[in-house]
């Protein structure tokens, strides 16, 4: 079938469309729809048969008087305009300009919803990417390829974290021209949506950033295609182009609620808290357009953000998110409260990457072992803190005691640090071996006798720990 | 021929008629494929492999008139195949990065000859029976494929192919059947995925399976044709573990199941396995291993199916006469396949969404796993391990406590422990296995006789410990008496020292039964001599500030499996460290020396 109109629309609701007596429409087809006042809203056939299609509507529903509504079938699926001149663009969740300059026309068009990466042609992701935040390059290193969301809550300062790793992970110099931005917003506040702009403009960065935004009082059912339009861009800049891509995607539990919006519309048998079965396979669809390919020289890294719910880390949006990426990094309210920036709580953090992104032939030799030391050495600590606020301080042993003050210095000097401060690996490494060091030996299991005798400060420094 | 009429995800509605359920069936101008999962009148349900984009009501659609079916036959191994077996680097040269929609490819490379070698006792005119080896392939340096006369086919021998070179599609025997019909037998046949294949009888699983994990094979020990459970929420290691038993294992052929799991993970095992050496035939992993691949991102169809595909394919050399493992990883994401797919059938949901099938089928695929005797009369097994992803980390969902009731060997991750970095982050409370007694047999036969008590020593300690540390936690560790506190130090060095296993560590990645024990022993000795020394009124903080205790907890990184007479020397450094507090404090009554070095003089005389 070629573009038609009908005008059988027999149900409008929770954004969708029932329409009767519209035969062949092809699964996932891009529709226009004009309601009785004229105005365009943009929708996708979600299921198809000769009798009944069903469509949802990026703009919602609201309003449409179902007896007075168009619909055209422009038989063919979403697909986006790609072209270099995307870069420095802003664009709504189905690629239409928001920045009041004319659409990009380009001879490439692809349709959004992408093909699965073929796992043989992946190239597992190695290179270390040095954020400048000792939390994150100590502790959950990052590396070229991978998806590694921050797990937040309301009022945490994710995007302060963000736009640094934006400002501070930069490639060498020769390489600076290869590095992109997709920023994909869903459903974030106008203020946040300035913070970013103005964080990328300070940074340099404005002019290689592609924006994808869909505010908080933007229809939430456009959610649902914004980051697939944005992959297929960062698809194209990474594997077409060449670019080093950093994809942030702004906030992950907004699209999920959008997904559930719809899901419940349509009669979904919910799986858990109302959220469909099929959310882990639609989130993995997303995620997984991160990574590397075999034999292209770009890359295509993801940092998404998942506030949690009530700060639950158990809710299907976080839980589910964790399953399916390289890890995460946890904020905390208590350090946040505590005045700790970036209140990165270590526990929970991890990056399952970075084994392979760090030691010898990439950051220092040492540096899996230190990693793993401060995560059991501050575990320990928190313990002993459990227990010092149960008994008392005074009634601690002086390991005990020692192990506290480590805790004590390192949330203070390793996790805290500037907005501005841009540490360098060895810088952050040093740091490490400077509050191990406040430790005696013994203590330090995790780290080899060789380790030992080369960085640790001695007893001396250990006896002038408090 | 029949038509699309609905299109709804995956699941598609047709008008095709004299179709049987799970009949495979080819829809529209993509030529996409599925496979029948209901029919009413001349109407049937299709689930269909790939995504349904584009598809159209009004599309032709054809049955194939046959079940979802794998190929079996030399060329499988070192393969990474998608969920319903297509071969994925063959379909890169197709379809380049990103997998195209209606590409099809036989699994096994039609062109290539193998080299097949008659077995020298059969004759024409004999009678075969199903599962008779008729000859062998070197598939590669270490592996021989044997040929087998495939489970539905029986009868007089007609004729036999000669030693020499042979593609797949060559026939290589022709067998008379009961009815009287000529079969012409290939290298490879294909058998149907749901379908169990046959053998000829059941046998109780004997000798463990070796992972070269301690706290996996000593503490929490699994047989071959065994089933076990690998459960945790995200970020506790399940598949490090996973991988962990896919490279050490003691077995002839390892299936890596990818369901539904990250596609870098696949990657990480495709590019690491083949440098890796195989412990056992010193030769790369990656010849006695492979892979079936439905990646998150994949179809959730195709997801559903990889687990009998990569069953069907263990069940296929287990006829062989091989020891294979089956690591599945994760079953969640399949059970989860089922839900989605039930939901859109409008199936009545029982609990979190999930059908009221789920139990039956979960426990129906793991009783594919055992040890059995074979059609051919030999002894093969499978082993099958699947990793459970449950929501939240809550044991008490569905798929988790249905697993629970139908696996031996349950591996429980904990969160704690990986928080605090302890990996592999088996917690010992919750953890179990119903093989402990079979597995005592085995170690004390071939390893120490002392295993079973040691191994209940060293759990009793980790037991007391845990209990001792809540009262730590409200009243403080000097509440403890002397003795309590060496408890609760003893039970952290056989945490940091025995239980903890680092992956990475290139000595201490794979540990051997002899070093796993002796590690073991060493550090209960410790124990028991300092529980005497503290009996003898040794103040029990001289004790905590040895540095012996460190020495001890770096042992396992410092002698590898190869060196074990060198582990078994420290001893000597035991002695020496706490020879001083004899001297000072007095030996006791009754306790005239130190009890017999571990791993003394007679035991290493009766190994060697």
């Amino acid at each position: 079938m070629r573009e038609k109109e009908y005008r059988s629309v027999s149900a409008a609701r929770g954004g969708l469309l029932f329409m009767r007596g519209v035969p062949g429409v092809a699964l996932g087809d891009r529709v226009q729809v004009r309601d009785q006042r004229n105005r365009r809203r943009d929708g996708q056939v979600i299921r198809t048969s000769h009798e009944v299609v069903l469509i949802q509507v990026f703009e919602g529903t609201e309003g449409l008087d179902p007896e007075r509504t168009w619909v055209r079938f422009l038989d063919r699926p979403f697909e986006v305009m790609l072209s270099p001149a995307l870069l420095g663009r802003i664009f709504n969740g189905i690629g239409q300009p928001r920045d009041g300059r004319p659409p990009v026309i380009a001879a490439l068009q692809r349709n959004v919803s992408g093909a699965p990466v073929n796992p043989a042609v992946r190239a597992y992701p190695r290179e270390f990417i040095q954020t400048g935040i000792s939390t994150i390059d100590g502790l959950n290193s990052l590396v070229r390829g991978q998806k590694l969301p921050i797990f937040s809550g309301s009022g945490l300062p994710h995007n302060r974290l963000i736009a640094q790793i934006v400002r501070q992970a930069k490639l060498p110099a020769e390489e600076q021209s290869r590095f992109a931005v997709v920023f994909a917003a869903l459903g974030i506040s106008h203020d946040d949506a300035r913070f970013f702009r103005e964080s990328f403009e300070t940074s340099g960065v404005l002019q290689n950033v592609v924006m994808f935004i869909n505010l908080a009082d933007d229809p939430p059912i456009e959610r649902l295609i914004l980051p697939r339009t944005a992959l297929t861009v960062a698809e194209y800049l990474a594997f077409d182009l060449d670019h080093h891509v950093l994809v942030i995607l702004s906030d992950m539990t907004h699209y999920a609620e959008a997904l559930r919006e719809v899901a419940t519309a349509k009669g979904d048998v919910p799986a858990r808290k109302g959220y469909p079965g099929y959310l882990y396979s639609d989130l993995a669809e997303i995620y997984e357009r991160a990574g590397r390919i075999k034999g292209r020289r770009g890359s295509i890294t993801m940092v998404p953000v998942v506030s949690m719910p009530s700060d639950d880390i158990t809710h299907p949006i976080p839980d589910l998110t964790g399953y399916i990426t390289e890890g995460q990094i946890v904020l905390s309210r208590e350090l946040h409260n505590q005045g700790i920036y970036p209140p990165v709580t270590i526990p929970p953090s991890l990056s399952r990457l970075m084994k392979d992104g760090i030691g010898k032939d990439y950051t220092r030799e040492d540096h899996p072992r230190v990693a793993s030391q401060l995560y059991a050495s501050y575990a320990r600590a928190l313990n002993v803190r459990n227990l010092a606020s149960i008994i008392g301080a005074e009634e601690l042993t002086e390991h005990d005691r020692r192990s506290l003050a480590f805790a004590e210095a390192f949330e203070r000097r390793f996790v805290n640090q500037g907005e501005e401060e841009d540490r360098a690996i060895l810088e952050t490494l040093s740091l490490a071996w400077e509050l191990l060091s406040r430790l005696p030996p013994e203590a330090l299991s995790r780290v080899t006798e060789a380790d030992l005798a080369r960085f640790h400060r001695g007893p001396s420094a250990v006896d002038e720990a408090p | 021929m029949g038509e699309t009429l609905d299109i709804n995800g995956p699941i598609v509605t047709v008008r095709l008629s004299g179709v049987m359920n799970g009949e495979q069936i080819r829809i529209g101008a993509l030529g996409l494929v599925g496979e029948v999962i209901g029919r009413e009148g001349d109407r049937a349900v299709v689930q269909v492999y790939e995504s349904t984009e584009s598809l159209r009501p009004g599309e032709k659609v054809e049955a194939l008139g046959h079940p979802l079916a794998v190929e079996l036959g030399p060329g499988l191994l070192g393969q990474i195949f998608d969920g319903v077996q297509r071969p994925l680097r063959g379909l890169v040269e197709q379809g380049g990065d990103y997998i195209a929609r209606g590409l099809s490819l036989p699994p096994l490379d039609r062109d290539q000859a193998w080299s097949f070698v008659p077995s020298p006792d059969l004759n024409p005119g004999m009678n075969l029976a199903a599962g008779t080896v008729l000859g062998t392939v070197q598939e590669n340096p270490t592996f021989s494929h044997r040929i087998l006369v495939p489970p539905d086919v029986e009868g007089e021998l007609i004729d036999l192919a000669g030693a020499g070179d042979y593609t797949l599609e060559q026939v290589i025997a022709r067998v008379r059947d009961r009815a009287g019909t000529p079969r012409e037998l290939k290298l490879y046949h294909r058998w149907p995925v749901r379908m169990p294949r046959p053998y000829r009888r059941r046998d109780p699983a004997g000798e463990p399976l070796l992972t070269g994990q301690r706290v996996l094979d000593t503490f929490f020990p699994l047989l071959k044709g065994g089933k076990a459970a690998v459960p945790g929420p995200f970020g506790v290691g399940k598949t490090v573990v996973q991988q962990q038993i896919a490279r050490w294992s003691n077995v002839h052929v390892v299936i890596y199941v990818g369901c539904g799991e990250r596609g870098n993970e696949l990657v990480d095992i495709l590019e690491s396995f083949p440098k890796l050496t195989d412990p056992y035939s010193g030769r790369s992993l990656m010849e006695r291993t492979l892979l079936v691949a439905n990646t998150s991102n994949m179809p959730v169809v195709a997801r559903e199916a990889s687990i009998y595909v990569g069953v069907t394919l263990a069940e296929y050399f287990r006829d062989q006469g091989y020891d294979v493992v089956v690591v599945a990883d994760s079953t969640s994401r399949w059970a989860e396949a089922l839900r989605e797919v039930a939901g859109r059938l409008g199936q009545m949901p029982v609990e979190e969404g999930y059908p009221a099938y789920l139990a039956s089928r979960l426990a129906a695929f793991y009783e594919r796993a055992g040890r059995v005797e074979t059609l051919a009369g030999t002894t093969g097994s499978i082993t099958l391990i699947g990793a459970v992803s449950p929501p939240g980390g809550d044991f008490s969902e569905p798929v988790t406590s249905h697993t629970k009731d139908i696996i031996q060997t349950f591996w429980a991750l904990s969160k704690e422990l990986a928080d605090a970095r302890h990996y592999p982050a088996v917690g010992w409370a919750d953890s179990f296995s119903a093989y402990v007694g079979a597995a005592a047999s085995w170690w004390a036969e071939h390893v120490d006789p002392a295993w079973a008590e040691r191994r209940a020593a060293a759990l009793g300690l980790l037991t007391e410990a845990d209990e001792l540390a809540h009262i730590v936690n409200l009243v403080g560790p000097e509440a403890l008496s002397p003795e309590q506190r060496w408890v609760l130090e003893s039970a952290s060095l056989i945490r940091e020292g025995v239980l903890q296993q680092s992956a990475l560590d290139p000595v201490d990645s794979f540990s051997s039964p002899e070093k796993q024990f002796v590690l073991l022993d060493l550090i209960l000795e410790i124990h028991d001599q300092g529980r005497k020394l503290i009996a003898l009124g040794v103040p029990v903080q001289q004790l905590l500030g040895l540095p012996l205790l460190g020495r001890a907890q770096r042992l396992k990184g410092t002698y590898g499996s190869d060196q074990v007479p060198s582990l078994r020397d420290f001893v000597q450094e035991i002695r020496a460290a706490f020879e001083p507090f004899y001297r000072d404090y007095g030996r006791g009554e009754g306790e005239p020396t130190p009890r017999a070095a571990p791993g003394g003089s007679f035991r290493r005389g009766k190994r060697e």
